[in-house]
């Protein structure tokens, strides 16, 4: 992780210390913005030092050990400067923090920096990164790398972020129940951002980004785990599992996309989809159901598909169907436009489609005309499928996907007898 | 979201340039300067080139011998490319406050210049969000 000589085994005990070390030492001097400096700083020693003197008989307690030694540092030269700034006799009162450092408390710290770290006054940019530094333990390089900016501007964003949470006065603990479910609901989205941010074709300089959804799943897994009983973290944790398992089936050699009609199935990872499946299985059991939970149910259902044709089409209508009822998102309303057709014929999605025109919500967004176009393939409609293709590849931001949609239509220009495909590429 | 601000200058423009008063050079590159270290610490800069001047350019086309057809963009263009920044930001409103800025760094006499700044979003590598 940070340096190359660290080897996996010491990397990834790092990186799952890091919270807790963290959680300890906001307890212990009770500033969380410096703390997390102190604790990042004594992650960068760890990767230094332990390959050559060996991993400590207690990493955690030598994390600590460091990270608090900077923070009195820290204090000190603060002291000093307000020292020479103010009277000496205010001095007197900034004295040395306690040395309690409890060790029971290590799982709701984990789940209080997650709260804090995706607190509702940050932008999603400043939330994504300070979670994946102070939750995740990755580096301000390593984060920098994966949004492709320099090392300066992450770090200014992290910074700028702790001074924000800093400036809104919320206190290192638990929210309170009411603002509980709210916050949790903020935390899952970040999760959600991560994993997305992660998920794109492996090409190029952006090949290092992958490593961001494992780390979304990584840490939706730690989040499971504290959580056990909540139906929308294991939605969540199901949903990842489920997607990722498409992760090498989606992209084509030269970075372009595969959907998932002309996916080679037998690429896809049995034991993540094993795992989703066992996981949204149990959690729909219980009987609350959420948007996290229909999204990941419908996924396997994609996913127990042994082929494209064999696919439950009326099931996964009937799931886009629930989550309408709970969900708002017009991105919603657009699959389950395809699913209607894919059940009912391309002429009941085209339908739902005119609906969703009058929605105004997704006017000027590629997928609605990528939708469109794919429908009206279906109906027969070829030149008009081709304006949609083409008209979809010139709103989207997405290169691969850009891509995509113009060999879509070209394929349409130049052919008059081809079989259409579903144009769903996840 | 990743912009690309392109900063054009008209050919007349270049002409000019070199007659500039160190004044008015010197508050052009400090107000410029300037907002490089605020992109900075606002956590939005990503990086900023500014390009040789078009005397020194050549243009070139795929020729067996590789030899530049053109020297200078001058023969072709009306306005050239002066330099660009890119910037990671949350909205597009906030790449076009940027570039209004940038258009108005001041020129001779202090005036604001108002040179066309062109605003394009970059691609990224995502895929769809949606299953």
């Amino acid at each position: 992780m940070i340096e190359g000589s660290l080897d996996t085994q010491s990397e990834y005990l790092l990186r799952e210390l890091s919270p807790q070390v963290l959680g300890a030492v906001i307890r212990r001097f009770r500033d969380f913005a410096a703390a997390e400096d102190a604790v990042q700083e004594a992650l960068l020693a760890a990767a230094m030092q332990w390959p050559l003197e060996g991993v400590p008989d207690n990493p955690r307690a030598w994390l600590i050990q460091v990270a608090s030694r900077r923070m009195i540092d820290h204090v000190r030269s603060e002291l000093s400067r307000r020292q020479r700034e103010t009277d000496a006799a205010m001095q007197s009162e900034q004295s040395a923090p306690a040395a309690d450092v409890a060790q029971e408390t290590d799982h709701d710290d984990t789940l209080m920096l997650l709260f804090m770290c995706c607190h509702p006054a940050l932008t999603p940019s400043s939330a994504i990164a300070l979670t994946l530094r102070a939750v995740g333990g990755l580096t301000t390089v390593e984060i920098a790398n994966a949004f492709l900016v320099p090392e300066a501007t992450m770090a200014q964003r992290i910074s700028r972020a702790k001074q924000s949470i800093k400036a809104s006065g919320v206190p290192f603990r638990s929210p309170t129940n009411h603002e509980r479910a709210q916050r949790l609901r903020a935390v899952l989205h970040v999760l959600y951002l991560i994993f997305n941010e992660g998920y794109i074709s492996s090409v190029g300089p952006q090949l290092q980004r992958l490593e961001l959804s494992r780390e979304a799943i990584r840490l939706t897994r730690a989040v499971h785990s504290l959580l056990p009983h909540d139906g929308e973290v294991a939605g969540l944790l199901a949903l990842m599992l489920l997607t990722d398992a498409r992760r090498t089936a989606r992209t084509g050699p030269d970075g372009e996309l595969i959907p998932l009609t002309k996916q080679d199935r037998t690429l896809w990872d049995q034991k993540e989809i094993s795992e989703g499946i066992s996981l949204i299985t149990s959690a729909l059991s219980k009987g609350s159901i959420g948007e996290y939970q229909l999204q990941a149910a419908i996924a396997a259902v994609h996913d127990e598909a042994a082929r494209a044709e064999d696919t439950d089409w009326p099931q996964i209508l009937a799931l886009y169907e629930l989550l309408k009822r709970m969900s708002d998102n017009p991105m919603v309303m657009l699959n389950h436009a395809i699913a209607a057709a894919m059940v009912r014929g391309p002429f009941a999605g085209l339908d739902l489609l005119t609906a969703l025109d009058a929605d105004g919500r997704l006017a000027g967004h590629h997928r609605l005309d990528a939708v469109r176009a794919h429908l009206l393939e279906l109906a027969g409609d070829r030149q008009a499928a081709m304006a949609h293709y083409q008209t979809a590849a010139g709103r989207t931001t997405s290169l691969p996907e850009r891509n995509y949609l113009m060999t879509q239509a070209a394929r349409l220009r130049e052919s008059t007898t081809s079989p259409a495909g579903d144009d769903s590429t996840r | 979201m990743k912009y690309i601000l392109l900063m054009a200058a008209p050919k007349a423009g270049f002409e000019t340039y070199r007659a500039w008063s160190e004044k008015d050079v010197k508050a052009h590159f400090a107000i410029l300067q300037g907002i490089n270290k605020e992109l900075s610490e606002s956590g939005e800069f990503v990086i900023t080139e500014g390009l040789a001047w078009p005397d020194q350019a050549k243009v070139v086309r795929g020729r067996k011998d590789g030899a530049p057809m053109t020297d200078g963009v001058f023969p072709e263009s009306k306005e050239f490319l002066a330099g660009y920044w890119i910037i990671d930001v949350e909205s597009p409103e906030r790449a076009y406050e940027i570039a209004a800025r940038i258009s108005e760094a001041p020129g001779p006499d202090g005036a604001a210049l108002n040179m066309p700044i062109e605003v394009r979003q970059i691609m990224n590598g995502k895929r769809d969000e949606q299953p």
